[in-house]
């Protein structure tokens, strides 16, 4: 356990001296949420516009709201609901970069074969590794959710919309399985970065082919179907079943000696 | 097992049609610094991943600390210190937090302790809080020592610890493998520098591929050109030749200028007579000296005899 954080505060020690990677993590919920709160603003403030929407919108879509319901309000809820899908995804974006990042910086260094002298297992090598990118890139997540739920109640001014749209499938979405799949994608992405001779492909393939494949397989049922908890919690299991093939594989695959005698 | 702190049987590697060590048989005592003297390729680095347990071997077997390697690696890995070809230092960080991880991943019980001593015994304290990225080369080969020392291991690997480091750092360097060898640690040393082999080694081994030949730096010296004893006189020394040449203890004699070169078994026996002699048939000595073949003349010579077989 020591060692895992051993590993973690020497990542963090890295990673967060890196503006790029620093800024991804900061900015990119931040924007997320910044969008969401405008896109609020704008149709809280003049009806017209969520009305002129409302227009457009296909029928089935209308028919998901329930009866009674403004069809404005209706429209806008349904579409705040949409864009919560970013909460998911984004700690899914985020700790790939500082992933590929801190193998580059190993590979680059020649530090790993210092680093795989010491009495360290694989798993708590992967598994400090993994947890110094997923934790930041969940926080940070969560403190763009947590400024969009205050930042909805002021526009807003009451609970009334934040009440409709947090229901316990979307809490357990933001606070479960979003960081489950995040352990995922970097997962793949250190499972990649050992196994390519040059880590800069690890990234390119985790963010060209991992991300969209996760996006579209999730982003779709969550997109098609009434996202319910229940839901949200089957999501949950399959996230964490995955994971823990995931995990498994990317132990078994991390050939300590050939990352040494590989790269040049 | 227990007086041997390395043993290997057999042990080779390959990297799919290159052999890069083949069939290494060794037994190093504890407490003893054993150098691997061989010319670029030669193996060195991959034998000694191999004893660390960083990669396995193809074949063979060894134990390091009475460890079988590949049995427990982790054991192994807590036991044994490891100076990198590179150093791979964490350039980003300080200097004393690069030794804070690997006190921790060592588990060594008191850290800031560990990480002060060998800051201060290589002469870094100073720069504890710098970035090892801003170190020179000398200050970082030293940081890459203490980091591979911190646990006080009872084996330490050396790859090339002095490459590259300017006569003074090369010496200071020097001075502190003395010191870890009178503290008894077992030391492997690859290098490509004789001097400091023949000042460091208890034994060397000329290895390429595979071990040429293993011995105190004096027996390989002796074993492979005898002794020999240069006679200096004051006229030229040819019309000596017969007189040295018909002395069955003489096994061959040179004369060049002022000078008789002879290779004899036992000179404190045999040097007495001689200049008797010398001196009986005229000659006037000047000097009778030893001459000490370099162990570069050694090592060129074993990787010649390799070359031509
Ligand atoms: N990862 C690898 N893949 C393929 N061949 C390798 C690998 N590592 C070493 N070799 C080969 O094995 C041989 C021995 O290499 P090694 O690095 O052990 O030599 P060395 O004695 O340490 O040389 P140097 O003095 O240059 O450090 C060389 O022919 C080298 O090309
Ligand atoms: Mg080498």
């Amino acid at each position: 356990m020591n060692k895992i954080r051993t590993i973690i505060r020497k990542e963090w020690a890295e990673v967060f001296r890196n503006k790029m990677v620093v800024s991804v993590i900061i900015f990119l919920p931040l924007l997320f949420t910044a969008m969401m709160l405008a896109f609020l603003y704008f149709t809280t403030t003049s009806s017209s516009s969520a009305d002129a929407l409302a227009m457009e919108l296909p029928e089935q879509f209308a028919a998901l709201c329930g009866e009674g319901e403004e069809l404005a309000d209706c429209v806008t809820s349904y579409i705040m609901t949409q864009f919560l899908v970013m909460y998911i995804f984004v700690p899914l974006i985020i700790p790939i970069n500082i992933a590929a990042y801190s193998v580059v910086g190993e590979k680059t260094h020649k530090s790993l074969e210092p680093l795989l002298a010491t009495p360290i297992s694989t798993m708590e090598l992967l598994l400090g590794k993994m947890l110094a990118a997923v934790i930041p890139a969940v926080l940070a997540t969560w403190g763009g959710f947590l400024i969009f739920v205050a930042g909805t109640v002021i526009i807003t001014g009451g609970f009334s919309l934040i009440g409709t749209l947090l229901n316990v499938g979307w809490l357990a979405a933001i606070l479960v399985l979003g960081p489950l799949l995040s352990v995922l994608s970097v997962c793949f992405c250190l499972m990649v970065s050992s196994r390519v001779n040059d880590p800069r492909v690890a990234e390119q393939i985790s963010s060209v082919i991992i991300l969209p494949v996760m996006v579209l397989l999730f982003g779709q049922i969550i997109g098609f179907l009434v996202f319910s908890s229940a839901l949200a919690w089957l999501l949950s299991l399959v996230a964490l079943i995955l994971d823990a093939i995931m995990m498994f594989l990317c132990v078994q695959l991390f050939a300590r000696e050939s990352i040494l005698t590989r790269w040049k | 097992m227990s007086d041997k702190a390395i043993v290997t049987e057999n042990l080779s590697r390959r990297f799919g049609e290159i052999l890069a060590v083949d069939q290494l048989s060794l037994t190093i005592a504890k407490g003893e610094v054993f150098g691997f003297l061989g010319p670029n390729g030669a193996g060195k680095t991959t034998t000694v991943r191999m004893l660390t347990a960083l990669i396995a071997p193809s074949e063979g077997k060894a134990w390091v600390n009475g460890i079988a390697l590949g049995r427990d690696d982790t054991a192994i890995r807590k036991s044994v210190g490891l100076l990198t070809e590179t150093p791979g230092l964490y350039e980003q960080l300080s200097a004393a937090r690069n030794l804070e991880i690997f006190a921790e991943l060592y588990e060594v019980a008191d850290v800031a302790g560990q990480v002060e001593k060998f800051l201060r015994m290589l002469g870094l304290w100073e720069r504890r809080n710098d970035q090892a990225g801003t170190f020179s080369k000398g200050m970082r080969q030293k940081l890459a020592i203490a980091r591979a020392l911190l646990h006080e291991p009872a084996i330490v690997f050396l790859d090339e610890p002095t490459s590259g480091l300017d006569p003074a750092s090369a010496r200071l360097v020097r001075d502190f493998i003395k010191l870890l060898k009178a503290e008894g640690r077992t030391i492997v040393l690859c290098t490509h520098n004789l001097d400091e082999a023949d000042q460091l080694c208890d034994r060397i081994g000329v290895f390429r591929t595979r071990m040429i030949e293993v011995g105190t730096p004096a027996e390989l010296r002796r074993n492979l050109f005898g002794r020999r004893v240069a006679f200096h006189l004051a006229e030229p020394a040819e019309v000596y030749l017969p007189l040295v040449q018909s002395n069955p203890s003489v096994t061959e004699a040179l004369a060049v200028e002022n000078k008789l070169l002879l290779r004899l078994a036992d000179p404190e026996t045999e040097n007495p007579g001689l200049v008797r002699a010398l001196v009986q048939a005229g000659a006037n000595v000047q000097f009778v000296g030893e001459l000490r073949h370099s162990l570069e003349d050694v090592y060129l010579q074993l990787v010649k005899e390799d070359d031509n077989e």
